[in-house]
């Protein structure tokens, strides 16, 4: 680093911190990471979570729950909207951090925060147009009225893949627009872009605790946030190793968690349905017919 | 007045033709195993009915690859239309020969032949009738219209032809193609069925039906030529499937257990909600992984229920599975009986209040009497364990959020039930409740198109309609 001229002005530095229950605090373990920037410079000291750091975004993610799934899902889609909003409004930090960190060109960071703001758009229309697509109507061979709708599952943890930005939003959007709250382990290589975009969800009307964000080991966190009995669904897409996502899914059959197993997928594709559904919960309905 | 009395009304067992020993189903043929044999028995009498083959992890193997050679050959490669055919062709024969299956069912499984020949045996072929019809249209389903591969199915003892039928007919609607192992103490009904797979002219290996216990199905389902594992059964096996099948490519459906409350409210057509009581817990001797087991009466009418029921409760039936009078059947294993009878002993121990229906238990054989428990607390474990048998917990409540409170108060999540006459109240409460299925002023309704299966856990996946096609299809 170069040593300031005294006539400079010395830049404030942000303090990377964790998102639990709407709030940035520091992790309680007092631990912090270093962060690089992709030609090995340091970049920030970002906080390394714990296991109570984990549990503690559990809480928030389950207090958070009935209030947001109780929402309307035309209000969900508006507070995800938003969130599109805002990250627009702060491309341009977001496409410095993008450069910084992974060494991409201007361009490709432009595409990279186009595609997430265009995604977050993309789910935020889906979370009134779901139950539609996937619930229905069942003709059953009685007088009997008869529905199908999904509801959220409830509390969904993520390891959350590289692509400090896109790769997070397309695993979070789809399970926040569809009503169910979030813990989310930002990318071990690229944690301090999700505490960017924390900050654009602090700010987008998105009740605190409906998004948690982590930053720190999967190694470490995910084995807690697996074996979590108040978590309903775990999505291992960021997990690189294989034999941590295979002790992780079996973590999470001590309560039978809904578990989306780590697969290449190609992020700037257009996603399918199966990112809400994989955490969504059919609930058929009978009622009788008579007069 | 005295009522009349009841004449028995026995249905024939002749119509039945059990075979001293049964070998395994594998390529189309039946074949001798190659590990021990167990003895299947008529619960309702302890009579050994057949000596039935016990598959070994080598016969495990064999009926995987006759699955896998069906698959790439023949099953996966034929026109929609044309596997539908032959799923048509099974629904009608399980139509024509129904007296026989239910006959079957009945004798192996000890419930009454009025469900066995109204409930189990319809539904049965309803399903395979209802998935024939999807099988050229899958590209309309939404999930895809490519198979898996070969699914391991793995099915419990107290649906046993009906749950071979919600395993078996989306299975090969999709293109794929099967390996079955029926419970161990129901194993004849899918042994017929395996003969109405060769009077369906069913390409060989496309259904495999293997008998055992535990470690056979263990063998499928660890099995590394297998695709698909779809398991109905307990929620501590259906854990141990899913740590099984971690780190694998294999997908996996769960329909486990259940403690379902059924909600009553001040409101409600009382003597219809008594029906609904009585059919939520002692249908099928309240073998039912959704039973209503959790009765949670609104204080108010604590009182008219309770003695309303308990008069219901004094009527019903209980004696020879056979007899078309039976209400209650013979519970269909001495293992399970002692499950219950130890549960409901807890329930004496923990403080709550034993009441039976009056009836004569017969002298051979597995029988439960109907029975509630009063004064249950959420912390009884009568309140919180599948009993599996006909024995109700009776606990209250005083408004609808309580309601909601106590009913979600379970790891489990399959069903539940709410009666009241109040429409607005139907739907807030439906909307509440976790569970799969809500029945609101009915219960234990089943259907091919509506689909079953269980939050938290009772298990993921749901079986029946368009949805139990997704656990089929990539």
């Amino acid at each position: 680093m170069t040593r300031a001229t005294p006539a400079a002005r010395v830049g404030v530095r942000k303090t990377s911190k964790l998102f639990i229950g709407g709030a940035f605090p520091r992790s309680e373990s007092g631990r912090t990471f270093v962060v690089n920037d992709h030609e090995g410079g340091f970049l920030a000291n970002a906080a390394l979570a714990s296991r109570k750091d984990a549990r503690d975004a559990v809480v928030a993610a389950r207090a958070a729950f009935p209030g947001w799934a109780g929402r309307t899902a035309y209000n969900r889609g508006q507070v995800v909207y938003r969130i599109a909003e805002l990250l627009e409004a702060r491309r341009d930090q977001f496409e410095g951090e993008l450069r910084a960190s992974e060494g991409v060109s201007a361009a490709t960071a432009r595409q990279y925060v186009d595609a997430a703001i265009d995604r977050l758009v993309w789910y935020a229309g889906w979370s009134d147009k779901i139950a539609q697509v996937v619930g229905g109507a069942n003709a059953v061979a009685g007088p009997f009225f008869n529905h199908s709708a999904p509801e959220p599952t409830g509390v969904v943890a993520i390891v959350a893949p590289r692509g400090p930005l896109l790769g997070l939003v397309s695993v979070l959007a789809p399970v926040i627009a569809t009503g169910n709250t979030a813990v989310v382990l930002a990318s071990e290589a690229h944690p301090l872009t999700a505490i960017t975009l924390a900050e654009v969800m602090a700010t987008s009307d998105l009740p605190g605790g409906v998004v948690n964000i982590l930053t720190g080991r999967a190694a470490e966190v995910g084995p807690w946030l697996a074996a979590h009995m108040d978590v309903n669904g775990i999505d291992l897409t960021g997990v690189e190793d294989p034999s941590l996502a295979r002790d992780l899914e079996i973590a999470a059959a001590d309560n039978l968690k809904r578990v989306r197993r780590p697969r290449a997928e190609d992020l700037l594709a257009p996603p399918a349905l199966d990112r809400m559904t994989d955490f969504l919960e059919i609930k058929t309905v009978w009622h009788p017919m008579g007069s | 007045m005295e009522p009349f009395p009841y004449a028995p009304a026995p249905e024939s067992p002749a119509i039945v033709d059990i075979r001293p020993s049964y070998g395994l189903f594998v390529g189309g043929e039946f074949v001798d195993g190659r590990g021990t044999s167990f003895k299947t028995v008529n619960p309702a009498t302890e009579e050994v009915l057949a000596e039935i083959a016990e598959a070994s992890p080598a016969d495990v193997d064999r009926a995987v690859q006759a699955a896998r050679t069906a698959y790439d050959a023949v099953w996966s490669r034929m026109p929609g239309s044309e596997r539908a055919k032959y799923l048509f062709r099974i629904a009608r024969i399980i139509a024509e020969r129904s007296r026989e299956l239910a006959v079957l069912e009945s004798i192996d499984n000890g419930k009454p032949i009025r469900e066995s020949r109204d409930v189990d045996v319809p539904i049965a072929a309803a399903h395979f009738f209802y998935y024939a019809g999807w099988a050229d249209k899958l590209e309309h389903s939404g999930f895809g219209s490519t198979p898996l591969g070969v699914a391991a199915q793995v099915i419990p003892w107290n649906f046993p032809l009906l749950m071979l039928a919600w395993k078996i007919a989306p299975a090969l609607a999709c293109g794929n193609t099967v390996v079955l192992k029926p419970a161990e103490t129901t194993p004849l009904t899918a042994l017929l069925f395996a003969e109405i797979c060769q009077q369906a002219d069913l390409p060989p290996g496309v259904v495999n039906i293997l008998t055992g216990a535990g470690s056979t199905g263990q063998a499928m389902v660890t099995h590394p030529g297998i695709d698909k594992v779809a398991f109905t059964g307990s929620t501590e096996v259906g854990k141990a499937i899913a740590r099984a099948v971690a780190g694998t490519d294999k997908r996996v459906t769960l329909e486990l257990g259940g403690k379902a409350a059924n909600i009553v409210f001040d409101d409600a057509p009382i003597d219809q909600a008594v029906e609904g009581i009585v059919d939520g817990i002692f249908f099928n001797q309240g073998h039912v992984c959704c039973a209503g087991s959790r009765l949670l009466v609104q204080e108010s009418v604590y009182d008219d229920v309770l003695e309303r029921l308990k008069r219901r409760m004094s009527t019903l039936r209980l004696g020879d599975p056979l007899d078309k009078n039976t209400d209650v059947g013979a519970i269909n294993s001495s293992e399970q009986l002692l499950r219950i009878r130890a549960l409901a002993e807890v329930g004496d121990a923990e403080g709550a209040d034993r009441w039976s229906a009056p009836c004569d238990l017969p002298t051979s054989g597995f029988w439960f009497p109907p029975t509630l428990f009063t004064g249950v607390t959420q912390a009884h474990r009568i309140a919180r364990e599948e009993i599996f048998g006909p024995v109700l917990s009776v606990l209250t409540f005083r408004t609808p959020a309580e309601a909601v409170e106590k009913a979600n108060n379970t790891p489990y999540g399959l069903s539940a039930g709410v009666w009241s006459d109040k429409g607005s109240r139907i739907l807030w409460m439906a909307d509440r409740l976790k569970a799969g299925v809500v029945w609101s002023n009915t219960f234990n309704k089943f259907d091919p198109t509506s689909p079953f299966g269980g939050y938290k856990e009772s298990g993921y996946g749901r079986e029946g309609g368009r949805h139990g096609l997704e656990g089929y299809l990539r």
